[in-house]
């Protein structure tokens, strides 16, 4: 098995190593970098648990090679707050809209997400469903999900996000 | 600074879990990683039946990497080839001759990395000779059926009945109408997004195994290994199961898979820690299966339209073991709840379980035992019968209804009803929807010959196992535990015998705690999974958990509400019966001024307690149920069925859900749009099937179809309250019941789409080619 030294950044972060050339990117964010906040529930790239982005776009780093991401910025989960430490929009989406309740999708909705509200910020419920389609979750039903995400949308335009959405924590 | 507020019962409060989800710090199986730790990986069959040849593990050792191998002799010489199983048949760890389903496992590997495992488990090489596969739970049952067991006399399992088999069958002899169906509910898989997995830690020196696990019920595990590894040396108090952040579970996470044991055995011979996690086909072809009931019902009416009788024959597909997870006495789990929510008095249900060569099971996915295939039984019943009389379902309903004043009820198969209000719930749905207009639009499109269908399923659910009289798992009766310390600042932890999955017990449980003691939610921390600190308890499956460790969290904080009381006679200089509690203090009758708040009382709990009482405040409750709760809802589905490509549309789904007292209601609401979507999933979409040989159709996330939010639907989503009357705040459990509500309000509507057509029934899943072949063989597809 050829190894090969890589250099891949991980939410500002450098992180150096010689792979195996097979190693896949979760492996390494997970095991290499650590970052054990990138989940993998099928290797499959069928439920978007491991997605990342990577220069900004949602990939299932389980169907990445590690030596493809050479020279590559990473953001995963740990490095979606604000740089100012705040939680991003869709952090607290998520938690005031129970969009989550065993979160082990949740990284992976999240950094889907973040790319589709950047790309569309005034995104319909069908435009975030289909967003979101290559993420399962067997727990929510998805519904709170997408209320997560137009409540981050919103904020990010400067709308009151409760005027968007109807969820039992922001009512009054 | 404003004051935390205390957020009891009713809050919508923030999950306090999140935070941690949120950015990427959960701490799941697969986050556990323990300093020289090795990887498992495991080689199964790819027959559903064959006889073990030779196996050979000569290159595969040659692989850099590769440390070790673990096959079922070697387990034998431990007598750990086989395992016993919740339900008292066996299961084997791993097989020394033949092996039973398609994916068992066959060797273990055991290597540096994962990579050099699974390198290794491609490398051996297995010569078996197959046999002949039994799939067919029925011909499984004919006389002279091939064995799938040589230690067993046939293929039959068990027998089991309950109710009055002649009083039954005299009625439906003579009844004025009677209505029968043949419903299949499939056999499918729970699919939670992480897999099962585990660390195994064995330390030669201290003979002490910590065994890190995706499991729903710690401690229960914890004396299975002591039971099952007695003889080896364990010993109880020198094994700690510690059942981290869970990716969900919903029963699948309640049994002891084979590759759990082969690595605390694995641990133990090679000295090292030992990480195994299931890769997802894995998890789809071997882990427990759910459901796989083949049910004949029928169902009595007299000429007014009252049920007189039911009559319920079941075939129960268990594959090769009988690996499922119900309480010891109910081998058809609570199936006998199929008397649903209407007045009746006579009814009998029997049912016989199958070997087959398939994977083992019959666990739960998301609900209680058995129950779903139960309530999908009477809900069909119930509609097929008002068709039958020309009738609204409704009206066929509300006619049937147990009435608000009938409760408590004894149903005709022995369970007592603690409570309900069958009408409201369903006349609150019905307003929800608009049903009348909705009939209207229905009359107008079918003259077009357009086809809409509405479907109501108006359920009773059964959690919350269970009584001790009744309720056990290997002998150990169903309670569940709380254990509540007071620090000397006012603030609490708590330790339960359960364990969350995602359900949001870190929020709940605090909110029951700060409810009856006023001390802030957020100031109370909730642990649970760890058997060396928390109480023993049976775990979280079966909606349980709020109806037995809910229950014990309140009754435990009152215990330390009793001996506040007393602190704050001392300090009030009062007698304690003129103390009064309001939210958060003791004020002197009379007196609201003269008050001691917890917080002060928590303190002098540690600083100043009167003369010859023990210091601190601290409590712990075994919870004993005097009876389960019965969690009960309407829900209606509208659909549009496309004629041309028998696509079926789900238009509306109006869902009224009554879990008693409501605690947190956004976590309800959360819990029953995931429920009700995992009551779609196997409607419309999910099913594990095989061919005659014992291979399984979709044994990956590609073939077995788990909703993505573009099926997934809108859901509306209503309630009444109507408190259970036994437990201590009334409530009832909820996780589960719109996973057992929805199916049948989903096939009610497509059948009352087609019915005018001369469609009765249909099977789920109701995928687009199945529903098609309805249309086109009653003249009603459309085609090019
Ligand atoms: S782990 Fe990558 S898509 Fe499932
Ligand atoms: S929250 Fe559990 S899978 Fe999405």
């Amino acid at each position: 098995m050829s190894t090969h030294n890589v250099t891949i950044s991980i939410n500002g972060t450098p992180v150096s190593a010689n792979v195996p050339a097979r190693l896949l990117l979760v492996h390494f964010i997970r095991e290499n970098a650590g970052q054990t906040g990138t989940h993998c529930g099928c290797d499959t790239t069928s439920c978007g648990a491991c997605t990342v982005q990577i220069n900004g776009t949602p990939v299932k780093s389980c169907t990445v090679l590690t030596v493809q991401a050479d020279g590559a910025e990473l953001t995963t989960v740990e490095g979606l707050a604000n740089k100012d430490g705040s939680l991003h929009a869709l952090q607290e989406g998520f938690t005031s809209c129970h969009g989550l309740h065993c979160g082990f999708c949740t990284p992976g909705m999240l950094m889907t997400s973040a790319a589709l509200i950047k790309e569309n910020p005034d995104p319909t419920e069908d435009e975030i469903r289909w967003g979101i389609s290559g993420n399962l979750c067997r727990c929510t039903g998805y519904n709170n999900i997408v209320k997560s995400v137009q409540y981050a949308a919103a904020k990010l335009r400067g709308v009151d996000p409760s005027t968007v959405v109807d969820v039992p924590s922001l009512r009054k | 600074m404003t004051e935390t507020p205390i957020n009891g019962l009713g809050s919508s409060m923030k999950r306090k879990e999140d935070v941690r989800f949120i950015q990427g710090k959960g701490r799941y199986i697969e986050d556990i990683n323990i300093p020289g730790q090795i990887w498992m990986d495991i080689v199964r069959s790819p027959y559903a039946h064959a006889k073990i040849k030779n196996i050979d593990t000569t290159a595969a050792a040659k692989i850099p990497g590769v440390l070790g191998f673990i096959t079922g002799k070697d387990l034998d010489k431990y007598g750990l080839a086989w395992m016993p199983t919740l339900m008292s048949d066996k299961q084997m760890v791993l097989p020394i001759d033949t092996v039973k389903y398609q994916a068992q496992e066959v060797v273990a590997v055991l290597a540096t990395d994962r990579y050099s495992a699974a390198d290794g488990v491609a490398a051996v090489v297995v010569d078996y000779e197959p046999l002949p596969v039994v799939v067919d739970p029925f011909k499984a049952l004919l006389p002279g059926a091939t064995k799938v067991r040589d230690d067993k006399e046939s293929n039959h399992i068990w027998h089991w009945e309950t109710g009055d088999r002649e009083a039954t069958d005299a009625i439906i002899k003579t009844a004025h109408t009677v209505v029968r169906e043949k419903i299949y509910i499939p056999r499918i898989h729970v699919a939670s997004i992480e897999t099962c997995g585990c660390v195994a830690q064995w330390d030669s020196i201290n003979k002490h195994l910590t065994m890190y696990m995706t499991t729903q019920a710690p401690h229960v595990i914890r004396t299975v290994i002591a039971l099952v590894t007695g003889h080896l040396g364990l010993s109880e108090e020198n094994i700690r199961v510690v059942s981290p952040d869970i990716g969900g579970g919903f029963g699948g996470k309640v049994p002891v898979y084979p590759g759990y044991v082969i690595a605390i055995a694995a641990s133990v011979l090679l000295g090292k820690p030992v990480k195994w996690i299931e890769d997802r086909s894995e998890n789809l072809q071997a882990d427990s299966f759910a459901r796989d009931y083949h049910m004949d019902a029928e169902l009595a009416a007299d000429k007014d339209g009252r049920i007189t009788a039911l009559r319920i024959k079941t075939i129960a597909d268990h594959g090769y073991t009988d690996a499922s997870a119900n309480p010891s006495k109910y081998p058809a789990g609570m199936f006998s709840v199929c008397t649903g929510s209407y007045d009746y008095a006579t009814a009998f249900t029997e049912a016989d379980a199958a070997y087959t060569n398939k994977p083992p099971g019959g666990v739960a996915y998301r609900c209680s035992f058995r129950v779903t295939e139960a309530v999908h039984a009477i809900e069909r019943m119930v509609d097929i019968m008002a068709h039958e009389r020309g009738e609204d379902p409704a009206d066929f309903r509300f006619r049937n209804f147990i009435k608000k004043e009938q409760f408590p009820y004894k149903s005709a198969l022995g369970w007592e009803f603690d409570s309900g209000d069958y009408h409201k719930a369903l006349r609150l749905a019905m307003d929800m929807i608009g049903y009348e207009d909705l009939r209207k639009e229905q009359l107008e499109k079918r003259a077009r010959g357009e086809l809409m269908g509405i479907g109501i399923s108006s359920f009773t659910e059964i959690v919350g196992a269970g009584p001790s009289k009744d309720f056990d798992i290997l002998g150990i009766k169903m309670f569940d535990s709380a254990e509540i310390r007071i620090h000397p600042t006012g603030k609490a932890i708590a330790r339960f015998g359960t364990k969350s999955q995602g359900q949001g017990h870190e929020t709940t449980y605090a909110q029951i705690i700060a409810q009856e003691l006023g001390i802030p939610a957020e100031h109370i921390k909730i642990e649970e999974g760890d058997t060396d600190t928390a109480p023993y308890g049976l775990g979280t499956y079966a909606s349980r958990s709020t109806p037995t460790a809910g229950a014990a969290a309140a009754m435990s904080a009152r215990k330390i509400r009793e001996k506040a009381r007393k602190i704050a006679a001392h300090l009030l200089e009062a007698a304690e019966e003129d103390l009064v509690w309001d939210t958060n203090k003791f004020y002197v009758k009379g007196t609201p001024g003269k008050s001691k708040t917890i917080q002060e009382l928590a303190f002098a709990a540690y600083t100043n307690y009167p003369q010859g009482m023990e210091a601190g405040l601290e409590n712990s409750f075994y919870y004993d149920p005097p009876n389960l709760t019965f969690p009960f809802g309407s829900y209606i589905c509208v659909v549009d069925i496309d004629r041309g490509t028998g696509k079926v549309a789900i238009r509306r789904f109006v869902a009224i859900d009554d879990c008693g007292t409501r605690i947190n209601p956004m976590i309800i609401e959360g819990q029953v749009h995931g429920g009700l979507t995992m009551g779609f999933a196997p409607a419309m979409m999910e099913q594990m099937q095989y061919d005659e040989n014992g291979n399984l159709y979709g044994g990956t996330l590609m073939d077995y179809l788990v909703p993505t939010a573009v099926e997934s639907p809108r859901w509306e989503v209503g309630e009444t309250t109507t408190p259970s009357p036994h437990h201590p705040i009334g409530a009832k459990g909820v996780g589960e019941s719109p996973t057992v509500g929805a199916p049948p309000a989903f096939v009610n509507a497509v059948v009352d789409a087609m019915w005018h057509l001369g469609v009765r029934h249909i099977d789920i899943p109701m995928t687009p080619d199945k529903v098609w072949g309805l249309l086109k063989k009653h003249g009603a597809a459309l085609e090019e």
